[in-house]
């Protein structure tokens, strides 16, 4: 599990929705397995990046099912039935989010925490080796916060999957994340949480006039 | 993960409904034909009535399978907006695809005359009218669709729709205060909407564009259910953008531009029968909602044809007006009652 970690507008949402094809490169060339994305069909790349963006979905009229299933389109035909398979993946999903309770209810009947873990259901369904998160835990508070990152760690342990999110919880990522991508505005660093504090990164990713990164117990506090 | 199975009975229910619609719009009329000659015309060879033959024949049969191709394809080119515009209020009508074909159409009919020759010749052939309508309202889409490109806001995008009808409006006003009146009554005649005038060949053109409208509308079915996601959900399920929507586009224009074309500008069907159909069915899914929409366009359409042709009485109201005066207080009934759209 990595998470990128950087200032408001240092270009985190940018970086992640490149990579994952939403958006076009400003420069450079992005390589996945060693293949040029831009080789990469949408189809094929449907079936290794699965997203949840900050970006709600249009259809808050969506059931559970409905919206978990439709991760299942890069496999199913061309009219988009779901087959057998199709259904056990969607299963399995719900299960792996533990939201079988929720199989009943419509999108807009949902609070904040569960519609997150109804869309990281859905990028389950998808079945990918890469799953991708912008800022999945904006807007939640700080229990379920932890929650859904918790249940992210489970996740990419569980089925094996990497797992990338962009997030402002700094905290929560130093004892969850595996590595972190650590982005400033002149440069990007990627390391262990350990060996990032150790070197002394922290201290240069905000302003030095408001908080100050404390190495012993690995949080942020206001000046005094 | 409800399936089409869950559905049957409403499908059932909605063909039954389209069929006996059918049935009554064709036996009621400004004559007063008795349904057992009506059925009589219908499945026996023998006529019993020479003139209630002709009337059934060639004037309410026709007119039965206008409504139905109009109101099917008015309602699944307003669905086919509302998803990919992610608008609820979007609909052929009101994103100024009706204005542009009657731009179209004013241009024919009244231009035509003021260039003369060759031209008029071509243009007042029966494909005229619907390649100039077709024509009108894929300009007055690709306009919109460009415009969305820049604007993020789909009320923006609505307001411009707005403009765009008045801007057609103006001028075809124009166009019609140098009119003579001959060609101003036809315009004014085509614009009250018509569903009654069309020939069997009339027929045969409109169904040939409806199936393709509708065709492509089917292909798109799978793309439709990701865009409700939204855009780059859709991306991310391997959707390719700018295909669909040129899709979606060519969809829409055939379907509205050639019933615009023969039936006249009718208001609200495209916009109404999609909420209607949400409301009776609580789903999304475009594998249903594409073949209730058609079945549901279907009805209404038929069964405001029947309200305008007051039956028994020798006059037949504008079916323009009807579909409005049935469409809008319907929705403004359904939205007080439910207090919100589902969309």
């Amino acid at each position: 599990m990595v998470a990128v970690i950087g200032i408001n507008g240092v270009g985190k949402s940018t970086f992640l929705r490149t990579i994952s094809g939403v958006q076009e490169a400003l420069s450079g060339k992005i390589e996945i397995k060693e293949e040029n994305r831009e080789n990469i069909s949408s189809e094929k790349l449907a079936r290794m990046i699965s997203l949840v963006l900050t970006e709600q979905p249009l259809s808050k009229n969506l059931s559970v099912p409905e919206l978990v299933a439709l991760g299942r389109q890069p496999y199913t035909n061309w009219i988009g039935s779901l087959t057998a398979e199709d259904r056990k993946k969607v299963r399995e999903a719900l299960a792996l989010v533990k939201i079988e309770d929720l199989q009943t209810k419509k999108c807009y009947e949902l609070s904040d925490g569960q519609m997150q873990k109804v869309l990281i259901s859905r990028a389950l369904a998808q079945d990918t080796p890469l799953m991708i998160l912008d800022e999945p835990t904006s807007h939640l508070d700080m229990y379920h916060k932890a929650q859904v990152l918790k249940l992210l760690k489970d996740l990419s342990l569980s089925t094996q999957k990497a797992v990338i999110f962009a997030t402002h919880e700094i905290n929560l990522a130093l004892q969850l994340c595996d590595k972190i991508i650590l982005m400033k505005p002149k440069e990007v660093v990627q390391d262990t949480p350990q060996q990032l504090i150790q070197k002394g990164h922290f201290e240069s990713i905000f302003p030095q006039d408001l908080i100050v990164f404390d190495r012993t117990t690995k949080s942020f506090r206001i000046k005094t | 993960m409800q399936t089409t199975r869950t559905y049957t009975t409403v499908f059932i229910l909605l063909l039954v409904a389209t069929v006996a619609v059918w049935f009554l719009n064709i036996s009621l009329g400004s004559v007063n034909i008795p349904f057992r000659e009506v059925l009589g015309v219908l499945f026996s060879s023998e006529a019993g009535n020479d003139s209630w033959n002709y009337i059934i024949m060639e004037y309410r049969i026709p007119k039965a399978f206008t409504s139905v191709l109009a109101g099917s394809g008015l309602a699944v080119s307003g669905m086919l907006m509302q998803t990919m515009f992610r608008n609820p209020l979007a609909g052929p009508y009101v994103l100024g695809l009706s204005s542009g074909a009657s731009l179209g159409v004013a241009l024919v009919l009244m231009g035509a005359t003021m260039f003369g020759g060759v031209a008029a010749s071509i243009l007042f052939s029966e494909w005229g009218l619907v390649i100039a309508s077709s024509l009108g309202s894929l300009l007055v889409l690709l306009a919109v669709m460009l415009a969305s490109v820049r604007l993020k806001d789909t009320m923006a995008i609505l307001i411009i729709g707005l403009m765009f009808a008045s801007l057609t409006s103006a001028v075809v006003s124009v166009l019609a205060y140098f009119s003579p009146a001959a060609q101003l009554q036809q315009y004014v005649f085509w614009s009250y909407g018509s569903v009654g005038d069309l020939s069997w060949n009339e027929l045969g053109i409109l169904s040939f564009f409806w199936f393709l409208g509708i065709a492509l509308a089917l292909f798109s079915i799978k793309n439709l259910n990701s865009l409700l996601l939204g855009e780059q959900y859709a991306r991310s399920l391997g959707m390719n953008i700018s295909r669909n929507r040129a899709l979606l586009i060519i969809s829409t224009s055939l379907l509205a531009g050639s019933i615009t074309a023969f039936a006249g500008p009718i208001a609200f069907v495209g916009l109404a029968v999609p909420h209607l159909i949400r409301q009776v069915i609580p789903v999304n899914d475009h594998r249903i909602l594409l073949p209730a929409v058609i079945l549901g366009g279907a009805i209404l359409m038929l069964l405001c044809d029947i309200v305008a042709q007051l039956p028994g009485s020798e006059h037949t109201l504008p079916i323009n007006a009807i579909t409005s005066l049935v469409g809008a207080p319907v929705v403004i009934w359904l939205l007080v009652r439910k207090r919100k759209f589902l969309f």
